[in-house]
């Protein structure tokens, strides 16, 4: 049941990303291109998916737990960071280059395009690349009780 | 370039479509629908938190191009560069970007921003300006 609701959920993500155009990679970077060919498409997507997406985490977070978890893991950092800003700052360059972002670029494997099969696995690198970084930089916890 | 054709209804459609998913996944999970965030729990170093169902969400994710091309008849048409050393770099980037910096364009972008994070509004003012600035430099200063 739990993993079906998942598949399904991915499956409408997926979707929603073709539908919208925010799959088409020409697409994403005409929205870039303000002073060229600039398509305002993507602005009707974010506001489509921030709209609705507002009112129904409104909604869903009046319940004190999810229906088939224990609890909601929401993001509890809150630090504006160099981090924060370095990661979407060299996120920004690589989706301008290629006009992919995670979602879409995962939704196009099937269609086996070729750069889309050299996008994906230089991806999954760099989030073990900055994980492992990540790790190697974080302020070590002291030893506790344990 | 390609010239592409502005869609304010499909758009708008498609992105209540994916509001509709991260709604459903914060009411059953109880999680953002991020997708870098997703992508990395099925990633090393694991930290058990729960590869299972980022992997169902994932298998979602991939069967939408099947689904899309059985009910419209005809497959998704995109146009996806296919400069092997460009792709690689711009994966490379978003990979390690998304991590670092904690969300893409649905953690931050969406998720985020709909539950007015400030971190996010401003990874998401962050990540729009160097996507700008890369792609007026690309056709604007060096290409054309």
């Amino acid at each position: 049941m739990r993993q079906a609701v998942n598949v399904l959920a991915g499956l409408m993500f997926g979707l929603g990303l073709l539908i919208s155009g925010m799959a088409n990679p020409a697409k994403v970077q005409n929205f870039l291109d303000l002073a060229g060919t600039f398509d305002p498409s993507l602005i009707f997507v974010m506001a489509g998916a921030v709209v609705v997406t507002f009112i129904g985490y409104r909604l869903v977070l009046r319940r004190t737990r999810p229906m088939l978890a224990e609890r909601f893991h929401l993001p509890a950092a809150k630090d504006i960071d160099a981090r924060l800003l370095g990661g979407a700052a060299l996120f920004g360059v690589g989706w301008g280059l290629s006009g992919f972002c995670p979602g879409p670029a995962v939704t196009s494997l099937p269609l086996l395009t070729k750069g889309t099969l050299v996008f994906v696995p230089a991806m999954l690198g760099g989030i073990v690349l900055a994980r492992l970084v990540n790790r190697e930089s974080a302020p070590r916890v002291l030893a506790s009780s344990e | 370039m390609t010239v592409t054709e502005f869609t304010p209804i499909a758009s708008t459609v498609g992105g209540m479509l994916i509001g509709v998913a991260a709604v459903l996944m914060l009411a059953l999970n109880g999680r953002i629908a991020g997708i870098s965030g997703i992508v990395g729990r099925l990633l090393p170093p694991y930290s058990g938190a729960e590869p299972s169902g980022a992997l169902a969400f994932v298998l979602g994710l991939l069967a939408a191009p099947l689904v899309y091309a059985a009910v419209a008849g005809t497959s998704f048409s995109q146009t996806v560069s296919g400069d092997v050393a460009l792709m690689a770099v711009s994966g490379l980037l978003v990979g390690f970007g998304t991590a670092l910096g904690g969300g893409c364009t649905s953690g931050h972008g969406v998720c985020g921003i709909a539950r007015l994070s400030p971190r996010s509004v401003v990874a998401t003012a962050t990540f729009m300006a160097t996507g700008f600035i890369t792609v007026f430099v690309m056709r604007h200063v060096i290409g054309g």
